[in-house]
This record gives C-alpha cells, structure tokens and sequence, in this order.
C-alpha cells in the first residue's frame, strides 16, 4: 500500500501554527476537550479572573470566576468575557479552526457568537483554571543548556509571511 | 557541497533501507490501531525477525509473542520500542555514511563515557505506564481523558532538571495528541512520526540517555548558523559552527533553550533566551566566540555555558563555510540518538539556481526544506529562491533534503545576506519590529499573571 509522504515522515507538522496577539485581556484560550474555553481577566479588578468557556456541538455556554461564583453579566446571552474569549480565540487560531471545533456555520458577516444559538449552561471552571495556572508556570521553569537532541522532532516550522 | 558530491548523495537508497523501512511502518501501523487489538497482525514478529541476528533478537521474538496474546507489561514494550529504534539506528547508519562519504567528511568514533545516574525511578515508571495505555489504545483509541493522564507525569518531570529531555519530548507528544482527539476522527494519522516519539520516549523512561559531559574544550567558535526548534512549551536554539583548537577545526553544536506557552513564537522567543548574552550577540553580529573550558557532551554537542564564552572578532559565516568547513571534522553520533531524524551536516552550496522549491547543481536537484525557515527570523521562501549560495543542513526525512542557514541572494539587483540568528537581539526589520509592538510584550504579561495568581 503507498503511503502519503505526511504518514512517512518523522518531523511534520500536525498541530496548526497559532498567531501572536495581545494577551493583556485573555491570556488564556484553548480548544480542549470539546470546548472553546479559557480565561478572561477581569476589568476592574487586577486579581480577578473569569474562566469562560462554549461547548462544540450544543454551543451552551458558561462564565464563572475562578472561585465559581457566576459571572454578573451572564444572563440568556453570552456576557462581554465570552466575546472577548471568542474574539481572541479567532485572532489566535483563526476563524476557520474554531468554528470548525465548534461545528458553528458562520455566515459572511463572520460573527462567531451570533452564529451560534446555545443557552447558558454550567461549565466547569476549575479544571480551565488549572490548566491556566499550569500554563503560566511554563514561565517558571528555568532554561536549560543540556542538548536537547528530541527537538529535531520539532522544528520551528516557518509563518506564512 | 559539489555537484559531483550531491550526485553520489542522491544515487539512490543505501542497500537494505527500503526493507527496513518498510518493517518499520508495519510496526507503526500496528501502534496506530492499538497493541491491544492485534489480530492475526503479524507487524510486530516482522519487526522481531529483522532483529534476528542481534543481541535484541530473541528479546525482540519474545515480546511480540507475548504481546500477540495480550501480555502488554512495560517490559515487553519497551522491548519493541527498542527493537524499532534498532532497526531505524541502522538505517540512520547507512544514511549517515553514505552523506559522509559524498562529502569526504571524516567522522570521529564513538566512546562510551560514564553514564549518568537514573534520576527518579517513579516517575520515570509513571511515564513508562502513560506510554503503555498509548499503546494499547493505539492512536486510533486515543482521547481527551487518556491524553490528560499524562498531565501530572509531565508536570512532575518538569520540576526535575535530570529529566528536562523526557520531560520537553512527552509535553510536545501529548499537545499534538490533544490537539488531535478523539483521534478517531482523523481522516489520517502521522504514523511514523508518533510511533518515533513514542518510542524514544519509552527509552528515556527507561534510563536511556543520561550522561554526564564527556570533557570541557576551548579555543575559538565560529559559526555556520543556527536553526530553531520549538513546539508550544519549548523553544530550542542550537548553533552550528566550527571550533579551531587542539585536535584540528571539528564540528560542533551547542543548543539553549527555554520553556514557553504556545502564544510565544515569532521573534519574541529569543528574548526568553537572555541568559546567553554572548552566544545572542556571536549570532545577531556575526562574530566568533572564544570558549574556554566549555563542557562538551559524547555526541560533540557543547552544553553551552555563556560564563565560558566571549564574543569576539567578527567572523563571516560564509567565509568560515568556505574556508573551514571541508577540513572539518565530525562528531560521533550517540548510541541512542541514531535515528535519520538527527541527521543535520551543514554544507556550503554555491552557484545553484533554485526551482520549484528544488535546488539545482549542474544537473543534480535537491529539495530545499522550505517549512523549516523559522518565523524568529529573516530568511523567507522567497529569499530562498532568490539565492545563489546557502549554508545549509543536509537532512533526510523520507528523503534527502537541505535546510538552509543562511543565504546569499539577488534582491532587485542587490545583493542581501540573512541568517537565522540575525534578530537573536531583536528583530532588525521595520515592519517585523511594528507587527511585535503590536502583540506588546507577551512575556511580560504573563509573567505579571503568573505573580499574581500563581500559589506561591
């Protein structure tokens, strides 16, 4: 049977390249799990966070603080965290990715939240949180000068440019 | 890199690799459907029968006849894992040999030096179990909560310095898994390239890989270029270049590297890389660096101590290519890192035209590796093709193939140069400077969300 050079191959690209963007308002977004979800930081207080997410498929949705209390501007619409996830999650991925994870027809306008018709749900805030806070201690993890021969597995693959 | 030597490089496969691969791929095949559901699958006694005439023969026969009926215990895995990357070792040795050869590149041998002590027993099982459940699933089985099993055994090998290797390999693993389940759904699946990772990993779980650095050198550094690794936790430079000094000019390598989140790329990454203000500012002005007592590792690979270092007069690259680098000496390959994945020669090619993303010398062609131009710096396709003399990395994924370092090109009847490192202090191109502002300091946002939300 012949195979595609992409399945005979060691050092190929699976995961798509995400772009730059600012991070100040969401520093965290992930399609995880059957979910677009992530962290939203909060506008008036500096050690506040909202974990926000919208579920693939049903396209219910859920903003709580990392503490579970509900987001105040939640009610049968998504609040302004939820459009921030989205609206960053689109600069990050781009529109195709997400709206393809989320099965959303996003019609030309290209509006990602309008297209979708889900209703407020109870997400799960802790595991996203967690994962942020796991995200962020990459940070912390000191550099290393021992070779690391496994990243030939991992080349920097070019941007488009 | 002559025409003549590329002709010989190309004059088809070494004997015996396209047998080897092709047990290879039964095997991966067998991985992709799960070890726990093999059938009358005969990939894995396949494997084992290729290995018939060595030392991991009858270890090899052993697990595939225990595995077949279910018997799926980490010893027997590892068995194959290592039986693979036996098979993949020669044909890196045959790849390996025929590039020298065309090249007339001497290769130093390999000595054994003392091994590194084991670093933690649990978690290095902690991983070997992981790899098992991979396995037995197969790709095929694998979903969100299996990939998420792996999230505390990587968390924990990342606080062990020992382990930064199995650590930064399975993190990169389990991010693609995830950003690929359920992987039922996938119309295909990178087979080789997982059963790769899987089964290096399952190696380093065992141990394989620890060694301490072999000797220290000095003398002067002058580098050919550098190439960036990176997935969305790590970020890997490592500089190629030619150390003068002692034993005649040889190749060496050295690597840096740092831990990162996947919305950190582009050029933001070399400022995580700030603890080798010497080699950033050897690579961004293309200088020389002079390296006193630096550690050197089996494989010649310097584990880079910027302490050690200096940078010094400028040096050319190219120059250093066409001066020194035929004379050169290479270093010998570590046993467990023989796999074609790792081939890497720097080569100076001049006086080629380029042509469908293939580089072609006086009737010879070679593919250009064009996706591996990293976004941290100034080369492009386009400057690629534009080009007439390229340092660059002869590398072989399924075929032969170069990576170019560097380049020298025509643009608009002018001549430029780029490299690589040239933005290892910053980006020096207006409009990549405007488009970086415009994302802010990435790094420093999170930083202050990490001080602000990470227990302490």
């Amino acid at each position: 049977m012949e195979k595609a050079p992409w399945e005979r191959s060691s050092a190929v690209r699976v995961v798509p390249p995400v772009q730059p963007r600012k991070l100040a308002k969401v520093p965290f977004v992930e399609l995880a799990d059957g979910r677009l979800r992530g962290v939203v930081s909060s506008g008036s207080d500096m050690a506040r966070v909202y974990v926000s997410s919208f579920e693939a498929g049903s396209h219910d949705f859920g903003c709580s603080t990392n503490n579970n209390r509900p987001c105040g501007g939640l009610s049968g619409y998504p609040c302004k965290h939820l459009h921030a996830l989205a609206d960053e999650a689109v600069k990050q991925y781009g529109l195709d990715r997400v709206a393809r994870y989320l099965r959303v027809e996003v019609g030309e306008d290209g509006d990602l939240v309008g297209a979708m018709g889900g209703s407020r749900a109870k997400a799960p805030a802790a595991a996203v949180f967690s994962r942020f806070l796991r995200h962020l201690s990459y940070l912390e993890v000191p550099g290393t000068a021992e070779p690391l021969p496994e990243m030939d597995w991992f080349p920097a693959f070019g941007a488009v440019r | 890199m002559l025409a003549v030597q590329l002709g010989e490089l190309l004059d088809g496969a070494p004997e015996g690799v396209g047998a080897a691969l092709d047990v290879i791929a039964g095997f991966d095949e067998a991985l992709a459907r799960g070890l726990g559901r093999l059938g009358e699958d005969g990939s894995l006694q396949a494997l084992a029968g290729a290995l018939a005439g060595s030392p991991l023969g009858p270890v090899a026969a052993e697990a595939a006849e225990k595995i077949a009926i279910g018997g799926l215990g980490d010893e027997r895995l590892t068995a194959m894992a290592a039986g693979r990357s036996a098979v993949f070792g020669a044909v890196h040795d045959a790849l390996l040999a025929r590039l020298d050869g065309a090249l007339g590149r001497e290769r130093i041998a390999w000595e054994d030096g003392p091994a590194g002590e084991p670093a933690a027993a649990n978690l290095l099982s902690g991983c070997r179990s992981w790899l098992g459940e991979l396995a037995i699933a197969g790709w095929r089985g694998v979903d969100h909560d299996l990939v998420s099993a792996s999230d505390p055994v990587v968390e924990a090998l990342l606080a062990e310095p020992r382990l930064r290797r199995l650590a930064v390999l399975l993190d990169g693993f389990a991010a693609e898994l995830r950003a690929s389940s359920p992987v039922a759904t996938m119309e295909r699946l990178p087979v080789r390239r997982w059963a790769d990772l899987w089964a290096r990993a399952l190696l380093l779980a065992r141990g394989a890989g620890s060694t301490v650095p072999a000797g220290t050198v000095s003398g002067r550094l002058l580098i050919l270029g550098a190439e960036v690794h990176e997935h969305a936790t790590a970020v890997q430079v490592r500089v190629h270049g030619i150390l003068e000094g002692g034993d005649g000019p040889r190749l060496v390598r050295a690597g840096v590297a740092a831990a990162k989140v996947d919305t950190i790329t582009g050029p933001a990454v070399w400022n995580l890389l700030g603890d080798h203000p010497a080699l950033l500012a050897a690579l961004a002005e293309h200088r020389g660096l002079d390296v006193q007592d630096m550690p050197v590792a089996g494989g010649g690979d310097l584990v880079w101590d910027d302490g050690r270092a200096n940078a010094g007069e400028p040096a050319d690259p190219f120059a250093t290519a066409r001066v020194r680098l035929a004379e050169a000496s290479a270093p010998a390959v570590p046993p467990l890192e023989r796999h074609p994945v790792r081939i890497a020669e720097p080569v100076l090619l001049e006086g080629y035209t380029v042509k469908d993303g293939k580089l072609e010398l006086d009737g010879h062609s070679i593919e250009l590796d064009l996706d591996r131009l990293p976004p941290s710096g100034p080369l492009t396709p386009q400057l690629v093709a534009a080009s007439t003399s390229c340092i660059g990395l002869v590398r072989w994924d399924d075929r032969w193939r170069v990576q170019p370092l560097a380049v020298q090109a025509t643009v608009r009847k002018k001549p430029v140069e780029a490299h690589n490192g040239d933005w290892a202090q910053g980006p020096t191109d207006p409009k990549v400077v405007k488009a970086e502002a415009r994302s802010g300091d990435v790094v420093a946002v999170l930083r202050e969300r990490a001080g602000r939300l990470l227990r302490k």
